[in-house]
């Protein structure tokens, strides 16, 4: 039995009358207004300083600040020296980082999530409650945790130590997982031929060296602190998916694998989304753990474009380099915000595929 | 009824929206500035305004102090003055600057001047000090930016050799046995090394191996030229390495320290090469860790440290520059400063204080001494980028190769040095 919900006509004229739509305009006004100055303007006046030789005193309005083109990109992007190598150095830590932290959160929030959606579950409460526990925490205040218990003589190397490994100096290691792995294997030095060439100021050795041990702990840390509010997102979804289909593919004789991978999961896809997009723009914009953490350091292996944004304009003085830096960083968000939405789109089944559905020549 | 509570919320819609256009405009951030500023060498600027300081503190005792000092001359000279701390110095003070309503005196790193002073931002007010001659003279070169003393130093800080006196006497040393050449050190730092502890600490960058170059005859510039790949600098962090493989030497961070006084005060380390500041962390967290402070050891060129310092720097925009350089005299005359010291520990950046000083701190001298031959960080503009990436390299300076790190460090530097 389904009900249908007939939606009331509309008596009057179709316009809208004259009054209304000032109406409309007054009560969206402070929205707008709130958006054009905290976020318009300042993205605008920021669009300018990144093609101008502003040098941060007075406005960058004024008239002894001129117009430089792209000489501001190309710095960070082909200059050959220290801002470029900066530049590509953040780009492959948070490349690294990107792609091992999105992956990792979203297969364990989407865990968790299955974990505690599970009506057999006791306690479903508590276990949601100390998931999502650490996506309240302050980052700052989860960033000194961190500091703690990866310390040289901290928690996490105590409890490597009962095991007979000794940990690492997590903080200060600069190493690459890549190269320590490599290195493991006798590869020290590198290829030459990766070695005598490069990008972005970097060699192709160097951009293969992987998250440093340090990076790593940061990985971690994103994976930890964020699948709480993920799994949220998939718990919500979760008991939007009917129980029925489920039933229907039990009794089918479908697994509870088959049944999570092949009904489940698709009706998820736009849950998944969310995720991943919400996940991919949070690592590319990962600033704050670093900037109460680690500046960067050691050897420049948590350097992120968003902190080194930050230390080009307000310590380096670099203003427009600063903005530049932003700007790519908002270019390369969108453009991979758009390959996920085309990787995850609405496909229609194709034939073939519906064929394998059809049973014995009875339509569906 | 309701159009009229529609009217009611239109117009309070409307007054909503107007408060916020004019709190939004209103703000001083983008007005043009400029007309109050322009002193470059035309004079001080002199009105009746209250003056800002803003520092960035090491802690209460430092606030306090300052705090203190500057009612002293408000009460005195009868011109207001707020002094505000900082949790951020170098983002406020841009804010400031790009605002056109930067603070009148605040705290500045030489580093950061050659940036500040390229976009104006600075009155370069050093050669206006009545007191300019009772400055050290590297502390006016530390502040010197192509040929202009920009700032007054409103103390400084140098590094020395600090050991613990009951892990050296356990050793069996004397005092006859501090070590004054690197053959010395290696010796001692070899003696002292045991399971769980190294010999000699240091924090993993040039702020402090840089005393081993600048030992080695080496450093960064000389004469504006940069000299970072010098055979002397690569002859220092070959024996630093040297020392870190064998293990008699380490890094504060390889040890599990933060830094190079949290090491000595864990006896992670005998010794560690530190500055001033360490005496406040020892006397608040590791009371019990006796210490005493020597030189540092000469290395095949003689001897030689690193100084560091901060000065007061003046803002550009400054509507009242005239009193601003009426409280710094105050706040670096030779009775101020000792009263400094006495309450958050730097030395007085002026010679004629020098004997009161090092009278109150007997056990303190080695630090005094190494002003006479201490090198400074390039203060070039840019520098602090070259800084940085010398020190990620250092890092791994262990198993690096220290003549292909200074190569990459000598780039960036000939860069920025122009």
């Amino acid at each position: 039995m389904t009900t249908r919900v007939i939606a009331p006509r509309r008596s009057g004229p179709s316009r809208i009358r004259t009054g209304e739509g000032v109406a409309g305009w007054v009560f969206t006004a402070p929205i707008i207004i709130i958006l054009g100055v905290f976020l318009f303007i300042p993205v605008l006046m920021a669009l300018w300083v990144s093609v101008s030789d502003w040098t941060g005193r007075g406005s960058p309005l004024s008239g002894n600040v001129s117009f430089v083109g792209l000489d501001n990109y190309a710095a960070v992007t082909t200059g050959g020296g220290l801002p470029e190598r900066n530049f590509g150095i953040s780009l492959r830590n948070i490349a690294w980082y990107t792609l091992l932290v999105v992956p990792l959160q979203t297969i364990l929030s989407l865990f968790l999530a299955v974990l505690v959606s599970r009506a057999i579950l006791r306690g479903r409460g508590v276990f949601r409650t100390a998931f999502y526990f650490p996506s309240v925490t302050s980052t700052v205040a989860i960033v000194v945790l961190w500091l703690f218990l990866f310390s040289t003589n901290g928690v996490i190397n105590e409890v490597l130590s009962w095991f007979g490994i000794n940990g690492p100096n997590w903080f200060s290691d600069p190493r690459g997982i890549v190269h320590i792995a490599a290195g493991a294997v006798g590869l020290g030095a590198g290829p030459e031929a990766l070695v005598s060439s490069g990008f972005l100021g970097i060699t192709w050795w160097e951009w293969l060296a992987g998250p440093s041990v340090a990076l790593s702990a940061f990985i971690l840390m994103a994976v930890f602190t964020t699948s709480g509010t993920f799994m949220l997102l998939f718990v919500a979804a979760l008991q939007g998916v009917g129980v029925e289909l489920g039933e229907a593919g039990m009794m089918d004789g479908a697994t509870g694998w088959q049944r999570f991978w092949h009904i489940t999961l698709p009706q998820l896809r736009p849950t998944l989304f969310t995720v991943l997009t919400l996940g991919l723009i949070g690592c590319w914009q990962m600033f704050e753990q670093i900037y109460t953490g680690t500046q960067g350091g050691p050897g420049k292996t948590t350097l992120t474009p968003a902190y080194l944004s930050y230390q080009s304009a307000f310590i380096s003085q670099d203003w427009g380099q600063g903005s530049a830096i932003a700007f790519i960083l908002f270019v390369i968000i969108i453009f991979f915000t758009i390959v996920q939405r085309w990787l995850l789109r609405e496909r229609p089944v194709s034939k073939r595929r519906a064929r394998r559905y059809q049973v014995r020549g009875q339509r569906s | 009824m309701t159009s009229n509570t529609r009217a009611l919320a239109s117009a309070g819609a409307l007054v909503v929206a107007g408060a916020l256009v004019l709190s939004g405009c209103g703000g001083s951030g983008f007005d043009d500035t400029g007309d109050s500023g322009d002193a470059g060498d035309g004079g001080l600027t002199s009105s009746d305004d209250a003056l800002s300081i803003l520092i960035g503190s090491s802690g209460e005792a430092e606030t306090a102090a300052v705090e203190e000092a500057v009612a002293a001359w408000s009460a005195e000279s009868g011109v207001d003055a707020t002094v505000s701390v900082a949790n951020d110095l170098p983002q406020q003070l841009s804010q400031g600057f790009a605002a056109g309503s930067p603070p009148d005196l605040f705290y500045l790193a030489p580093e950061a001047i050659a940036g500040y002073a390229g976009n104006g931002s600075l009155v370069a007010y050093g050669s206006e000090l009545e007191n300019i001659d009772d400055f050290y003279p590297s502390l006016v070169e530390n502040f010197t930016v192509e040929d202009e003393f920009y700032c007054a130093p409103k103390d400084f800080s140098t590094l020395a050799l600090i050991i613990n006196t009951d892990l050296w006497e356990a050793a069996g040393f004397t005092e006859a046995d501090i070590p004054t050449t690197w053959e010395e050190l290696s010796a001692v730092s070899s003696a002292l090394t045991t399971d769980g502890r190294v010999g000699l600490a240091f924090g993993p960058e040039y702020q402090r191996v840089g005393t081993f170059m600048a030992q080695a005859g080496g450093g960064m510039v000389v004469d504006g030229e940069a000299i970072a790949n010098s055979s002397e600098n690569v002859e220092a962090l070959e024996y630093v390495q040297e020392h870190m493989v064998d293990g008699t030497f380490a890094y504060s961070s390889d040890i599990g320290a933060g830094w190079g006084g949290e090491a000595f005060g864990k006896q992670l380390a005998a010794m560690v090469i530190e500055g001033n500041w360490i005496g406040g962390a020892m006397s608040a967290d590791f009371p019990d860790v006796p210490y005493i402070v020597a030189e540092l050891p000469a290395g095949p060129a003689g001897q030689g440290t690193l100084q560091f310092t901060n000065c007061w720097g003046m803002a550009a925009d400054s509507p009242n520059q005239q009193a601003a350089l009426e409280l710094v005299e105050y706040l670096t005359s030779t009775e101020q400063q000792l009263a400094f010291s006495e309450a958050f520990g730097p030395m007085p950046s002026i010679a004629s204080a020098a004997d009161a000083w090092t009278d109150a701190n007997p056990d303190l001298g080695a630090f005094l001494t190494g002003a006479d031959y201490a090198q400074f960080p390039p203060n070039q503009e840019g520098s602090v980028d070259v800084i940085a990436d010398f020190n990620a390299q250092l890092e791994s300076l262990k198993t690096g190769d220290p003549q292909q790190i200074l190569d990459s460090v000598q780039a960036n530097l000939e860069a920025v040095t122009g």
